[in-house]
């Protein structure tokens, strides 16, 4: 069951504020409409995990960390490794997230990630085939946020990918269906680097990478994935409002200019 | 200045009705200079006030108005009333008893879950649920007679211009009626079986609101039922 | 049970696997009004999409803290049968029809005039008996007119549809093996009069020029499933309307 959120209480006067600044296209913290916050990436922070990072955009953070198991593949992808993505939207991160299963917030946020990886097909999950019909790689990404200060889909995404791009596993060889693992590591096998942009809409105007009192005064989110080809791989339309359908257009074409200085970062120093 | 459809034309959801100096009223609004539809309904206008007719809608309670309802619940200061409506009213222990009374008094002896009342609307506004009264004359527990329920956008038809057709009911069958602005009607009558006739062509005229001729096939109706239960 | 992947999406002709044109709609049944005690209700069949939805309301929420002083809330569910696909699906809610859920809540909230009844709820309850892709959308074009039927007051109706890439052409109205074997698929929901996009995903490959097609593409469908919808309302209300002559309704007393 999806209900109607309670609006959070941000002060009348803190709305009009951030309502008349953007009708001028500006921002509380003086920021243009494409600017991001500063974004920090701490990779390989987790060494029980096959990979990890922490990013943190403004005062956003968001810790992911990728395990790798062996088990069985889906049945309609009988040759190829399987991801799943998972969020927990812990308390600590903000006072809104309540303690308990997850959320429709959550599971939005984990289906997100996992569309941008999937769809650009970002990791090679034939190569984590072991037997087919039988035995492959299960590639699991968890999302922790940390701290919630707004745009927590790019800032999970952002993490899962740099999680990946910093994972090892262990080299193996397959010996009559048997999985034996030899010494050495090997990165997760990557073919693509999907990033999302995600704006705000604000009165009339979009801004990207909303902070936390912008997306209180939001009507509506979007978020544009692009991935390494320059191709959209991902979009979603989030909250109670409307677009027009330039805005729709407006936004891809700045996502897709956006995108390329954040993969850069993202990459850079795996 | 332009208006794009007829009058008892069927209109839906933002549907552009008109379009320049016109003023939207029931059901309808105004976007920049274009008015528009909120609802499936029979487009109507008198002079350029554009109003859309409901074919359905809830009964919102409105201050004055004579309901009748079921009681839901029971507590020390009131009841909980069913009005037909999706604000359920409370009838406060302080507008069901006329006189003062005795700590003592029995909240049940007066009114018990279930019970029907006439009551009236003596405050609502969107902020708390509607207070209900029963302390004038002709409110009160209902204690026999039968109840249906129309849709409320149909009780200006039962009543009728000027209350025509309500009259018109209550001379032909002989009966007592009230109506419930809510879209409930208690009828009582001196048998069950004249009861259940006019419950039978109040149905008839719930479904038929919007049609021609109505009242003389209402008066008909009733003539022959009524005739046949004597 | 394991489908083989089809060897082509889009045959020699042009035409797809189920014989449409890569910019035809599926053919769509509306019927309104079909459930006895939802205030509003209505059914679609779009394709092999059989899709069921009711209303209830606006009327008194439980627990009374989840409503809000100013306007009613919405509340949503979107639910498949377990008869309703080839594998039987697990009753329990899915993470997916979680968020078709949430996505198909945002898509009506915009149009759905809620201040008019502050402290209540409206339900949509939107049951797939049998799903073969683009459900959201057949469930959103549903709920319009439940909302409606249920005398709900709305500033337009919210038409859905989607578009994609399938066998490398741009096509409308994915079905089940397009959606699954494609290269991209696009729900969009749209309030035509206003213009207003009310739910835009995406998943898959476009490149801009894509896109381009696809929304575009998308938008066109939904002001042709709009012309259904209206047409079903109007046809659904006619039996019970006169419009000729002097009628009563003149002078009624409202």
């Amino acid at each position: 069951m999806s209900i109607t959120p309670k609006p959070s209480i941000i002060s009348i006067l803190e709305q009009n504020l951030i309502m008349e600044l953007a009708a001028k296209n500006r921002r509380i913290d003086g920021r243009a409409l494409t600017d991001y916050r500063e974004i920090k990436i701490e990779r390989g922070i987790i060494e029980k995990a096959n990979g990890s990072a922490q990013v943190s955009i403004g005062k956003t953070k968001v810790m992911a960390g990728v395990k790798l198991e062996l088990g069985e593949p889906f049945p309609d992808t009988p040759d190829e490794g399987v991801l799943t993505v998972n969020a927990e939207f812990t308390p600590i991160a903000s006072p809104t997230f309540e303690l308990g299963p997850p959320g429709e917030n959550s599971i939005e946020l984990a289906r997100i990630v996992d569309r941008n990886l999937r769809e650009s097909k970002a990791i090679d999950l034939k190569k984590l085939c072991i037997t087919p019909g039988k035995k492959v790689f299960i590639v699991f990404v968890d999302i922790n946020i940390l701290n919630h200060d707004g745009n927590l889909i790019d800032a999970s995404t952002y993490a899962a990918l740099a999680a990946l791009l910093n994972t090892k596993m262990s080299n193996f060889e397959v010996n009559d269906g048997e999985v034996v693992f030899k010494d050495g590591v090997q990165p997760l096998p990557m073919n693509n680097y999907p990033v999302p942009v995600t704006f705000a809409k604000i009165g009339r105007v979009l801004m990207m990478d909303p902070q936390l009192q912008e997306e209180d005064v939001m009507s509506t989110r979007l978020t544009i994935g692009v991935d390494k080809d320059g191709c959209i791989c991902a979009v979603q339309k989030g909250g109670m409002g409307e677009l027009e359908p330039d805005d729709v257009r407006n936004a891809v074409g700045m996502a897709l200019e956006k995108s390329k200085e954040l993969r850069t970062l993202i990459i850079g120093g795996s | 200045m332009a208006i794009y459809t007829q009058k008892k034309q069927i209109v839906t959801p933002g549907e552009l009705l008109a379009q320049g100096e016109y003023y939207p009223e029931l059901n309808t609004f105004k976007e920049k200079d274009k008015i528009y539809s909120m609802i499936v309904g029979l487009f109507d206008y008198r002079g350029n006030r554009l109003s859309v007719v409901p074919l359905k809608h809830c009964y919102i309670p409105y201050v004055g108005d004579l309901v009748i309802g079921k009681v839901v619940d029971s507590g020390m200061s009131g009841w909980t009333v069913d009005i037909n409506s999706p604000y359920s009213a409370l009838l406060p222990l302080t507008e069901a008893i006329s006189r003062p009374h005795s700590m003592r008094k029995d909240v049940e002896g007066i009114l018990r879950i279930g019970d029907m009342i006439k009551a009236k609307v003596i405050a609502f506004d969107r902020t708390k649920d509607p207070i209900l009264t029963i302390r004038d004359r002709d409110l009160g527990k209902v204690t026999r007679g039968k109840v249906v329920k129309i849709l409320p956008s149909k009780i200006p038809r039962l009543i009728g211009k000027k209350g025509s057709m309500i009259n018109l009911l209550k001379k032909v069958s002989l009966c007592d009626l009230t109506v419930g602005q809510n879209g409930v009607i208690l009828v009582m009558c001196k048998s069950s079986e004249a009861e259940e006739a006019v419950i039978d062509v109040i149905r008839m005229i719930e479904r038929e609101a919007h049609t021609q001729g109505l009242t003389d096939r209402v008066s008909e109706a009733l003539r022959r039922r009524i005739a046949g239960t004597q | 049970m394991i489908k083989s992947y089809p060897e082509r999406l889009i045959d020699e002709n042009g035409l797809r696997l189920d014989g449409r044109r890569p910019d035809e709609l599926r053919p769509i049944k509306l019927e309104i009004g079909v459930l006895g005690n939802a205030d509003g209700s209505a059914y679609i069949e779009q394709g092999k999409n059989k899709i069921l939805v009711g209303v209830y309301g606006p009327r008194e929420i439980h627990p009374k803290h989840a409503e809000l002083p100013n306007r009613a809330v919405l509340r949503c569910r979107y639910r498949m049968a377990p008869f309703s696909t080839e594998e039987r699906k697990n009753p329990a809610p899915s993470r997916r029809e979680i968020e078709i859920s949430k996505v198909i809540r945002e898509a009506l909230e915009p149009a759905v005039m809620s201040e008019y009844y502050p402290r209540t709820v409206i339900d949509i309850f939107i049951e797939a008996l049998q799903c073969d892709g683009g459900t959201r959308c057949a469930g959103i074009v549903a709920a319009s007119l439940a909302l409606a039927d249920a005398g709900i007051p709305m500033r337009d109706l919210v038409s859905s549809c989607s578009a994609g890439k399938a066998g490398g052409e741009i096509v409308l109205d994915l079905f089940d093996l397009e959606d699954k074997y494609g290269e991209a698929d696009m729900p969009v929901a749209l309030m035509v009069n206003l213009n207003m996009v009310t739910l835009l995903q995406m998943d898959g490959k476009l490149n801009p020029i894509e896109f381009e097609r696809a929304f575009t593409m998308a938008i066109e469908g939904c002001r042709k499933i709009r012309g259904l919808q209206v047409e079903a309302l109007k046809k659904r209300y006619q039996g019970i309307v006169e419009r000729e002559g002097t009628s009563e309704f003149d002078e009624e007393d409202t």
